[in-house]
């Protein structure tokens, strides 16, 4: 049975608090509140925080020993979907940590694609030819688009492994290569960790890459870093200044913003958004239900966001 | 320029970074990382659940039926007809529009409606007024048409990968600046939604999807129950959108209809050269939905493209009927199918 809410009141009531120790990037006073204009995109933390790389710009720490969130079952998977269900969810995430670590992965998907359009986030690693062929037929048979993204952080070993972790760079990649072999077209999903990362010259230099090794029609998505979890420790946390205050509401409201149209669904119940699982007041409740309502944009990462236009999606 | 670091050097970098790599490995045994700090387990899942609402049954259910309350809609119903023939994304086509309302004239049908995007991709903006008020065409605006007559900057297609936003950046500056102002007006003016009834069937027509001008809602990616839900918020027994250039019909299990009507401004990434418009007829039980190809003078289109020095890509698209641009937004099931 879970503890009853504390305080009266709604979320706009809340902040974010001081961990017991060290610092925080929680913005002080007052700040704007998001409302969820519709629950589109349903993530899950299906991988929890377990990861089988370390990456050093990773922002909610991700490692193998990292339990913070424990992977989900296909069961609570389930509930949530049922939910989701009811509530119209237009398409599905799965991240982690690593999903595909999960062993109840492939049947999640399963399950899933039966309700709607579903994307995997990855890096790679595990994308052997088994498991690629089972992708494959699930996507081909399912009424919905199977998508798969594979994160890699640069267009060479030398940009790569120092942040994803020594020879991943060619293992991503062999994954990669596995997985449009099999009639899967992954999408890769790169951070601007380098600013050779952003540029067309860069750009173009990847696609020659992926070609070259069998994706013919490369996909590539763009990300920018959050200054919080391993990033923090690699590159600094956000200035002061770094944050959103009541009076910066933009012309067009916050609708670019993903949390006014998705939530995040960890094994502890469910986030505002997949950036803050790793802060205890992103968590708006254990039923979708619960989170129908708004969320102050009161911690630093936001601003990211709300700057780079941010949205996890793909 | 590549910066090679020297063997040794980087050797020894290697294996401080392993070091600090073990450091980072067993940091979080029986540890939560809340934020930047590692805090024992407990303290983060406590935290954690004192967070948030947690409601009670009854307050759920009343949470999910405030969110799935109806939206009021005012917009006259146009009607009733037994057959209408629809499309979307003209882009400056004028001569598949010739030619569709030549062919519309043979088939009958009660009323022609255009959902937008009348600009873009294609040359000479213009071309296209007189034919939509000569055919009595039927419009509501699109993104283009909303962002033409506001003076936006952009077109608001919704594109997220910086080489479909520049082929877009191009398409919308071309036309902006040869649109006159009073077509951007007459744009202006039309309504962005319409309630057309079809037989017994009341349905609703809309650009992107009934929330958003620029929703893309592509057949794979999106699910039976969202469309449902649509529905059941615009209180219709159809809706009818284009924006993504690809035309589906999905029959849900209420028996109501969900038709992406296709555009008539470049091919559907089929490799064929005709484009794609809908007839939907009533038949008593059922909405006969038809996806009608439409062969037109496109060799014409492709030399008036290139005489307005519009880019190659769009000219291979129109001649060889597969996608050169705009195909980061596909879903993986869209895009496996396409060339390029």
């Amino acid at each position: 049975m879970e503890a009853p809410m504390e305080q009266e009141g709604t979320l706009q009531d809340s902040r974010f608090e001081e961990p017991p120790s060290g610092q925080n990037q929680v913005a002080p006073g007052d700040s704007p509140n998001v409302e969820l204009r519709s629950l589109d995109t349903l993530w899950f933390q299906v991988g929890g925080t377990v990861c089988n790389l370390a990456c050093s710009h990773c922002f909610i720490s991700c490692s193998p020993t990292n339990h913070t969130h424990e992977f989900m079952t296909l069961a609570q998977v389930e509930t949530h979907l049922a939910e989701a269900e009811a509530l119209g969810v237009k398409e599905y995430y799965f991240t982690g940590g690593e999903p595909f670590l999960n062993p109840e992965m492939e049947d999640i998907l399963e399950v899933t694609l039966r309700r709607g359009p579903a994307t995997v986030l990855t890096n790679g690693l595990l994308l052997d030819n088994k498991r690629c062929q089972r992708l494959a037929t699930l996507a081909r048979s399912a009424e919905y688009s199977l998508d798969l993204r594979i994160s890699i952080d640069g267009y060479s070993a030398e940009a790569n492994d120092p942040i994803r972790g020594e020879g991943t760079f060619e293992r991503i990649l062999a994954g990669a290569s596995r997985a449009a072999s099999a009639g899967l077209n992954p999408v890769m999903t790169v951070t601007e960790v380098h600013r050779d990362n952003v540029t067309d010259d860069g750009r173009q230099r990847f696609f020659k890459v992926l070609r070259t090794r069998g994706i013919e029609r490369p996909r590539l998505k763009i990300l920018p870093v959050f200054q919080i979890g391993a990033e923090a420790e690699r590159t600094g946390v956000y200035e002061s200044w770094q944050q959103l205050a009541e009076n910066d509401v933009p012309e067009g409201g916050w609708d670019h913003l993903q949390c006014s149209t998705s939530r995040m669904v960890t094994d502890q119940g469910v986030w505002v958004c997949p950036i803050l699982v790793n802060e205890p007041l992103g968590r708006m409740g254990q039923s979708l239900a619960d989170t129908l309502g708004s969320f102050p944009l009161n911690h630093q990462a936001c601003w990211t966001c709300h700057v780079h236009g941010v949205s996890c999606r793909t | 320029m590549s910066h090679r670091i020297p063997e040794d050097s980087q050797r020894k970098k290697r294996r401080n970074e392993a070091v600090a790599n073990i450091d980072k490995l067993t940091a979080h045994r029986g540890m939560a990382t809340w934020g930047e700090t590692l805090v024992p387990l407990g303290d983060f899942q406590r935290a954690a659940r004192r967070s948030g609402r947690q409601l009670t049954a009854s307050e759920r259910r009343a949470a999910v039926q405030r969110y799935l309350e109806p939206r009021s809609d005012e917009t006259a119903i146009e009607g009733p007809f037994s057959r209408i023939a629809v499309f979307g994304g003209i882009y400056n086509n004028s001569f598949a529009l010739r030619a569709l309302l030549d062919e519309t004239q043979t088939r009958r049908v009660d009323a022609v409606y255009c959902l937008g995007d009348l600009g873009g991709f294609g040359p000479n903006p213009e071309d296209v007024w007189p034919l939509l008020e000569q055919g009595s065409v039927k419009s509501i605006q699109g993104n283009y048409e909303e962002s033409l007559a506001t003076g936006r900057e952009d077109c608001n297609c919704g594109y997220a990968d910086p080489r479909d936003n520049h082929f877009a950046e191009v398409s919308y500056s071309y036309t902006a600046r040869n649109c006159s102002s009073e077509f951007k007006r007459w744009m202006g003016s039309l309504p962005k939604r319409r309630r057309v009834r079809v037989g017994q069937r009341e349905l609703l027509l809309i650009h992107g999807s009934p929330r958003r001008i620029n929703e893309f809602m592509f057949f794979s990616a999106t699910s039976v129950p969202f469309l449902e839900i649509l529905l059941d918020q615009e209180r219709c027994d159809g809706i009818l959108c284009t924006h993504t250039g690809l035309y589906w019909h999905r029959q849900l299990p209420s028996g109501r209809d969900v038709v992406n009507v296709g555009v008539i401004g470049r091919p559907a990434n089929d490799g064929r050269t005709e484009v794609w418009y809908s007839v939907l007829s009533d038949e008593g039980e059922r909405l006969r939905v038809e996806f009608i190809p439409l062969a037109y003078d496109h060799p014409a289109l492709a030399k008036a493209m290139r005489r307005e020095k519009l880019p190659e890509e769009f000219v291979e698209t129109i001649v060889s009927g597969w996608w050169t641009t705009c195909l980061e937004i596909l879903p993986a099931r869209e895009r496996a199918v396409s060339r390029f």
